[in-house]
């Protein structure tokens, strides 16, 4: 009965963008997280392209501050893509229920489910699996599970071995599950019953009733999976992504002299003699790279310059800033935008807000303002 | 005739100055390109009258054998090594020697401590002396702050005639800004009052029945000889204001060797082998990279290796060492035969006088705080270790031969 693709054509998405991203700062002080480019794209593009990959032809997104930015960049980008895409704005933050209520007319136009997902996540996104197992069990919901290492720092998901979900136990002190929700669900309309238009967690207001109800089930995610909300992640992430490009046999990975492992060049930058390029690194549109450079485990953003003989390893190197000549940068230092770190320095897990030159060295981790 | 003594100490002194002086004695360390107490020699060897220089320390003949016959060739004048038997004082070797330093009949002698550094006026030193007929010993000495001058000799002078009517050395509270530098000019006839401390020495050494002092020969020049002079018209002091600093831990290596670089501008090189930021003293035997950028206050040794896109500055590389590419060597001593490998940072924290303070010294700081932990420094590599590629060192200390894996920050790594 699902065979063919064209009933998934209805499906609209909605993607919680929220508030300020105050995790991913300096960064998100210059530009809104879903706009901050995620392997040389921004993170909400990769969201909508698998989303349109999907069949999805109307994207909501929930936003609640610098929406006008958001709206002009993301339009034209989006409108290539042959999807439409709407701003539901929230006056106050509503929590991760909340913006359902918000949008309540545009999902209810018809009667076919939705998807509904953070903006942070990155990985193989699985949303026509996800639309397909959701019509074969027939039930309410279906949010993705994810494994991890060490449960207990997150909320974990029981389910039966046919999917459906049983219960959730936040941080649990002994092994009982090391599947967690991974912040992607497909949802009917009816869900929209369950919730009321007030800050509201759908995690803790609206999954646990539904579980009891036995109206949700689970669906275990494939391959990797991050949350690329703060640097320390984001750069993970990246690794994770980059692994998984090499696995798809991607020719967007960059080979050549001076490249070691997966390595993402956009091909306006510029790369100098005698470098050293990766692994996991990944170098935005316009950047220069001069002679002799050491970069591994980062991300240079657009427009940014990483001057002769200087080592880089876990940074993110903002818009438009310049790393002086023989500078030592590791352990997350972060860059906002249009930074000047002076030659010769040392920034030891430094963050630094933007448009700051810094003119002496950070051997200890901190915030510069 | 005018002879020179230069006092060296020997191997059981300078233990501040480790872990340099575990390869090198500290008086052959060298500063500028060239061994801290060849500048002495340099500036006694200017000085046409002065006939022979005289090493005294308790060194063995060996360690200084190669290079007091270099220094031979070098100037012209006799040099000789003598050895102490065993360590008498900064007195009592000076005094062990007395005969050999009169032979010749000399009308004055230069006495320099090895472990200065200075631009040393020793012309205007003497011609000071000679127009003070009384004078038994003349004293260099430099303004130092209030607060530094009680770790020095310190001297009080008669306004007018320059003469010194109260020495201490090392007083407990405040006495003077003026310090004694180490440098003096003397009489011969200061052999009688030396003769005369001697016996003083002895008697109490005799009826303490060897309890009070190492030997009956052990004589401090300071305490013993300059303190009793004050204030009998036989000692003098000639202020100058050049700079002058001593050598006491390895971090015034760096130090001394900014200025003693300053002092001598050594000549580059009609065509630089790399981008130099004066002053940079470079070996011509070292082996540069155009790509390479060094300087300023930078001392290069004799067979070094530097490769391709290093920076080194404010520092000192000693012989065959390597420093490979895109390194980068600030505040630091690099050993003799070490390594830094490619991408390496290799830094230290100067530990310059305070230059908002007029006179202020060398703050000679012990290794640890009163925590416990290591006071930041200078990053110093003993001979032959290896700093692998793409690590940091900072602020430590390598002792000779190890090879290192990783990064170090503050540590010192036996």
């Amino acid at each position: 009965m699902c065979g063919s693709d064209k009933i998934l054509g209805e499906i609209r998405a909605l993607i919680l963008v929220g508030g300020y991203g105050t995790r991913l700062r300096p960064l998100t002080l210059s530009r809104p997280k879903p706009l901050v480019e995620f392997a040389n794209k921004p993170i909400l593009m990769h969201q909508i392209e698998a989303l349109v990959e999907a069949g999805v032809t109307q994207v909501i997104l929930a936003v609640s501050y610098r929406a006008d930015d958001m709206e002009k960049e993301l339009k034209e980008q989006v409108s290539k893509l042959g999807v439409s895409l709407t701003f539901s704005h929230e006056t106050e933050p509503l929590g991760t229920a909340g913006p359902l209520a918000l949008a309540r007319e545009l999902l209810n136009t018809n009667s076919e489910p939705f998807f509904v997902l953070n903006s942070d996540v990155i990985c193989d996104f699985p949303f026509k699996e996800l639309a397909k197992y959701h019509k074969s069990h027939g039930k309410e919901g279906t949010i993705v599970v994810t494994k991890v290492e060490e449960p207990s720092k997150y909320g974990v998901v029981v389910y039966k071995e046919n999917g459906q979900i049983e219960s959730f136990v936040e941080k649990p002190q002994e092994f009982i599950s090391n599947k967690i929700n991974a912040g992607m669900y497909i949802l009917n309309p009816s869900v929209l019953n369950r919730i009321e238009l007030r800050p509201m967690s759908i995690e803790k207001e609206v999954f646990p009733f539904m579980a009891q109800d036995g109206q949700l089930y689970a669906m275990d995610l494939q391959g990797f999976w991050m949350d690329v909300g703060q640097p320390k992640d984001f750069l993970t992430g990246m690794c994770l992504y980059l692994n998984s490009l090499r696995q798809k046999n991607s020719d967007k990975l960059h080979d050549g002299t001076g490249v070691v492992g997966n390595v993402l060049i956009d091909p306006t930058a510029k790369i100098g003699k005698g470098c050293r390029i990766g692994p996991n690194v990944t170098i935005g549109p316009d950047v220069v790279i001069e002679d002799g450079a050491c970069i591994k485990r980062s991300t240079i953003l657009r427009g940014a310059c990483v001057r002769q003989h200087a080592w880089l390893d876990g940074c993110i190197v903002g818009w438009r800033s310049v790393v002086g000549r023989w500078v030592r940068m590791e352990n997350c230092t972060v860059l906002g935008e249009d930074v000047i770190v002076k030659d010769e320095l040392y920034v030891n897990g430094g963050q630094v807000l933007p448009h700051k030159s810094i003119a002496l060295s950070v051997p200890e981790p901190q915030i510069i303002m | 005739m005018l002879k020179a003594v230069i006092l060296i100490g020997g191997p059981q002194k300078g233990t501040r100055f480790r872990p340099l002086s575990l390869d090198t004695p500290k008086p052959l360390f060298p500063i500028a390109g060239l061994p801290l107490i060849q500048h002495h020699i340099a500036a006694c060897a200017k000085l046409q009258e002065c006939k022979e220089i005289l090493i005294i320390g308790s060194y063995t003949t060996t360690q200084l054998a190669q290079f007091v016959n270099d220094m031979q060739k070098e100037y012209h004048v006799i040099i000789r090594y003598l050895q102490e038997f065993t360590p008498l004082g900064t007195g009592g070797g000076l005094y062990h020697f007395r005969d050999q330093i009169r032979a010749g009949n000399p009308s004055a002698f230069f006495l320099l401590n090895g472990d200065v550094c200075a631009a040393f006026p020793l012309k205007e030193l003497w011609t000071f002396h000679e127009e003070r007929p009384s004078a038994l010993v003349t004293i260099m000495g430099t303004e130092a702050t209030r607060q530094q001058s009680i770790y020095y000799g310190c001297m009080v002078r008669e306004a007018s005639t320059k003469a010194v009517t109260h020495y201490v050395e090392k007083p407990n509270t405040y006495v003077s800004t003026l310090i004694n530098c180490g440098v003096y000019v003397c009489s011969l006839q200061v052999f009688q009052t030396m003769a005369e401390a001697f016996q003083r020495k002895q008697d109490g050494f005799y009826s303490a029945n060897g309890q009070n002092s190492p030997h009956p020969g052990y004589m401090s020049w300071e305490q013993d000889v300059l303190a009793p002079l004050a204030g009998t018209n036989k000692l003098y002091a000639m202020q100058v204001t050049n700079w002058w600093s001593q050598v006491k831990t390895a971090g015034s290596a760096i130090y001394a060797n900014r200025h003693y670089l300053e002092l001598h501008r050594p000549k580059q090189p009609a065509t630089p082998p790399c981008h130099i930021l004066p002053d940079v003293f470079l070996h011509p035997t070292a082996t540069v990279d155009s790509t390479a950028v060094i300087g300023p206050n930078v001392s290069i040794g004799a067979g070094v290796t530097i490769k391709a896109g290093v920076r080194i500055k404010e520092s000192i590389v000693l012989n065959n060492a390597t420093i490979h590419e895109h390194a980068l060597v600030m505040y630091s001593v690099v050993g003799q035969d070490a390594s830094v490998g490619e991408w390496s940072r290799v830094e230290g924290t100067p530990s310059d006088p305070d230059p908002n303070k007029p006179f202020a010294k060398m703050d000679n700081q012990p290794l640890f705080n009163s925590d416990g932990r290591l006071n930041p420094s200078i990053t110093i590599l003993g001979a032959g270790v290896v700093v692998p590629a793409e690590t940091i060192l900072l602020n430590s200390i390598v002792l000779p031969h190890k090879h290192l894996t990783r990064s170090f920050k503050h540590e010192i790594i036996l």
